[in-house]
């Protein structure tokens, strides 16, 4: 039987990077007494893959694993189950069936969406409106926006504009201003986008420099879908059990 | 959660930053402002070491069982880190409340190994905590020190106000509520710390005067005050079963030396191999029940979610219960996902039985441990293992499919001659003979067969603690000897040999038999940067060689002089247990290459008797 889960990171945990946070769950499976299923073999090891690892220092509420377990509660008890094994700053938020026949989150994720805060010490160097305003120059105008993306090995050039499914400048409340970006991006094993990577190519476009840990980046969900038929959350493709 | 001490900007520019943000599964979470003291436990060293400790693991769970107590835990912050600690001038702070070290009532550091001497006093140093006991002030912490070092204090004696000598589990609530009452009046530091010094197994280092003779050796080591006493005696927990255990360890985000459930089956062993300080002062041998154990095992996989339990004890096949023991984590973990690994056991039926359950076996390699290469050698060192024994084990082996073994040597030990070296190299092509006696067909290609050699270093309370060292060139000498024999053997193909470094062996040779003017060398070579010197990679022995001459320290005092059986030996004004008549005896026996029985063959009469417990007293009532 597969299962999705979803959970939240939070805090210090930013730090800890994907490797250790996939060990963190498998121990967690344990504690929590999830009957889950492991590999045949001398050292078998559990069922479990997560969908779009998160890069050390970015904190989400829409990360995915999936496992695969023999037997199951129901979504309510699985969910205190695992949550009663969690740490501080790590919460799991949902717990759902999957058709049998579903492919790995890894292997359909296609976006994901971020909010950008500017990072204690880092200020806004420009008015919500002036922000604006180049977003709209910047993205919103052209009709492609090519880049040059290096690897290790090659450079190419992409086409932003095909990449980035929505941009905004949001603006938190309270007395001060204090705007914030929200981005839809491509991500996966294909074309994977980073939201540093593009902030870089905006801030070039308005004449600035961007430093180093200017942005805290959250991560707020990963989607399955394309652009044409919209994008679906990979959470809302599984069932609550009862 | 805790704010880290460290912003986001140094967190993601270090190498691996949750060494330093705490909030580990099993953390304790206490508001330091709700007790009356505040704990740091520290081990000197990188993270992933100083979480695999079992013994911090043990303190830490019994000191915050207390409600008026916080422990909290702290490690030696890697070198790169380190520079931004000092250049930006950043407290050290402790993991839990990510506050400072400084405002700590305590600050306790385990020491393990004498190659982390630096990393003390760079814990002291990024603490902005004095590096002197003496210098220290109403406000900076008690710096204790606890562990196997601590059995010869006095190379650290100066950078320590305290030293608890022995099992933690013993003094410890005497000596926090001595403190809350000389708080509550409003004593002063040094009037706690001479009241500590009364309380069995705290040293107070500051309480005692040391004289020399001309010649450099230990004159005498006197309290200063009549109420200090003269002798200092190890505390031991008498019934192990009853010793308080962690039931939920911390189990750390990032991959640690030990990333398992450890289960302690016993202290102290019953062997008493000559050169083996643990042999000596964790004596008696006190196990605990199969039963306790069981629950433990059970408990603890279950609150840390391990994928692995492990056995730790200093020799696991003298446990008497080992076979329950082990049958019970096979029938009730294996195959559900935990592995079960095994300590290097005595290589018999039993053991290739349940190491082939639970291991694969052409992975796997066998160990044995003969130490010495031949059995005059092993004769001086006591080391019960003897050829026959070893081909047969190999045998039994080879047979059960194994092709791989390690072996592991001592190099520099007393009495030692060339022949003693060169049969290191026979005994592993006898070992490798053995093999190729099975027909070919019947087994699996070649056999590998890896020599490992460290060189000897004496360490206090051992019975060749009289013992003198060589020069690092005389190392070298040694093991190019027995590479040289390596190589003229006849299976030399299924041989493989590796040796030491020398210069690391004469540093531990000087720090683990110094006395108080040791502390001025290892003070300079942290001065000139030397830190994490347990590493190959940050070693610098010419730092080293420097401090000596700058402050000096001849290295030869240390390391080359003959000690007279009557010299009075630093360490002398503590009591380990084992006495030093006993000690005496050993090192007599050594010498005329004898053996003395283990402890449940015959009894030694070493001392540790009069503990009242563990295998002294077994089957006698
Ligand atoms: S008193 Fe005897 S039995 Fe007890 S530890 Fe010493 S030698 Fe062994």
């Amino acid at each position: 039987m597969k299962i999705r889960i979803k959970f939240s990171k939070g805090g210090s945990m930013k730090f800890i990077g994907h490797l250790d946070t996939m060990r963190y769950f498998q121990k967690a499976m344990r504690r929590a007494d999830i009957d889950i299923a492991y590999s045949t073999g001398f050292s078998p090891h559990q069922i479990m893959s997560f969908a779009a690892p998160l890069g050390v220092g970015i904190t989400s509420e829409g990360e995915y694993l999936d496992i695969e377990v023999h037997s199951t509660r129901s979504t309510e008890a699985s969910l205190s189950a695992l949550n009663a094994a969690m740490v501080e700053g790590f919460t799991v938020k949902d717990y759902r069936r999957l058709k049998d026949d579903s492919k790995t989150a890894m292997s359909i994720v296609s976006c994901a969406d971020y909010t950008l805060t500017f990072r204690e010490g880092y200020a806004c160097p420009l008015s919500p409106e002036a922000l604006r305003e180049g977003l709209h120059a910047f993205y919103e105008v052209p009709a492609e926006i090519p880049v040059i993306k290096k690897t290790k090995k090659s450079e190419k050039t992409i086409d932003l504009k095909q990449l980035l499914y929505d941009f905004q400048v949001l603006e938190d409340e309270g007395d001060e201003v204090h705007p914030k970006f929200y981005l839809k991006l491509s991500t996966g094993s294909l074309d994977n986008l980073k939201p540093e990577f593009l902030m870089e190519h905006f801030y070039r476009f308005l004449g600035l420099d961007l430093k180093d840990f200017t942005f805290q980046v959250h991560r707020l969900d990963v989607y399955t879908g394309d652009k044409r038929n919209g994008f679906l959350s990979l959470n809302d493709m599984g069932t609550v059990i009862v | 959660m805790s704010k880290p001490a460290l912003n986001d900007e140094i967190l993601l520019t270090i190498d691996q930053p949750a060494r330093y943000i705490g909030g580990e599964l099993n953390m304790v979470k206490k508001d330091p402002k709700a007790v009356d003291i505040r704990f740091a436990m520290c081990f000197p060293d990188v993270y992933e070491i100083g979480m695999s400790h079992l013994g911090i693991q043990i303190l830490y769970d019994m000191f915050n069982r207390r409600e008026d107590v916080y422990c909290e835990r702290v490690y030696s912050p890697w070198p790169d880190l380190h520079s931004v600690l000092k250049k930006q001038n950043i407290p050290l702070f402790a993991l839990e409340s990510q506050q400072p070290v400084r405002d700590f009532d305590f600050l306790g550091i385990t020491v393990q190994y004498e190659m982390c001497y630096t990393n003390i006093l760079q814990i002291l140093d990024l603490s902005h905590i004095p590096l002197h006991a003496k210098e220290r002030g109403e406000d900076d912490p008690i710096v204790i020190g606890g562990g196997p070092c601590t059995y010869n204090p006095e190379p650290i004696a100066e950078f320590f106000d305290l030293f608890y000598i022995g099992e933690g589990e013993v003094r410890y609530d005497a000596l926090f509520s001595l403190y809350k009452i000389c708080r509550e009046e409003g004593q002063k530091r040094e009037e706690f710390l001479r009241q500590a010094a009364h309380i069995p197994g705290i040293y107070v280092p500051s309480m005692y005067e040391v004289a020399y003779h001309a010649d450099g050796t230990l004159k005498s080591f006197m309290p200063k005050y009549a109420d200090v006493p003269a002798r200092v005696e190890k505390q031991i927990v008498v019934e192990p079963d009853e010793a308080p255990y962690p039931a939920r360890p911390l189990v750390p985000f990032i991959k640690a030396t030990q990333d398992r459930v450890v289960l302690e089956l016993q202290r102290g062993c019953i062997r008493g191999c000559r050169f083996c300080q643990a042999g000596m002062i964790y004596r008696p041998t006190r196990e605990k029940t199969a039963e306790r154990l069981k629950e433990y095992a059970k408990e603890m996989l279950k609150s840390t979610g391990h994928e692995e339990i492990s056995l730790s004890s200093l020799s696991s096949s003298d446990y008497t219960q080992l076979e329950e023991i082990v049958n019970f984590l096979i029938e009730n973990f294996h195959g559900k996902g935990v592995n079960i690994s095994l300590p290097s056991l005595r290589i018999d039926a039993f053991s290739l039985d349940v190491m082939g359950k639970v291991q694969d076996i052409k992975k796997s390699s066998l160990t044995f441990a003969p130490e010495a290469g031949s059995q005059r050698m092993r004769d001086v060192i006591n080391k019960g293992l003897t050829k026959e024994l070893i081909l047969e084990g190999a045998g039994a082996a080879f047979a059960g499919g194994w092709q791989k073994v390690k072996l592991y040597f001592m190099l520099g030990l007393p009495t030692e001659t060339k022949e003693d070296m060169r049969a290191i190299a026979e005994l592993a092509n006898d070992i490798a003979v053995r093999y190729y006696e099975i027909p070919k067909d019947a087994r699996n290609g070649k056999c590998q067969i890896t020599i490992s050699t460290s060189f000897f270093v004496p360490k206090p309370f051992t019975p060749l603690q009289w013992a003198t060292m060589h020069t690092a060139e005389e190392y070298i000498e040694k093991a190019r000897i027995v590479n040289d024999a390596v190589k003229a053997q006849l299976n030399r193909k299924s041989l493989k040999y590796n040796w030491h470094e020398a210069d690391v062996t004469v540093l531990e040779g000087v720090l683990a038999r110094g006395d108080r003017r040791v502390s001025a060398v290892i003070e300079r070579a942290y001065e000139k940067g030397a830190i994490f010197d347990a590493w190959s990679e940050y070693f610098r022995n010419e730092l080293w060689m420097e401090a000596f001459a700058e402050t000096n320290v001849d290295i030869g005092f240390y390391t080359l002089r003959p000690r007279a059986l009557d010299e009075l030996f630093p360490w002398d004004f503590i009591d380990a247990g084992v006495t030093k008549d006993f000690l005496k005896r050993e090192w007599e026996t050594a010498c005329a290459q004898k053996v003395t029985p283990n402890c449940r063959m015959q009894c030694a009469g070493c001392g540790a008797k009069k503990y009242g417990g563990g295998v002294c007293h077994e089957n006698q009532d």
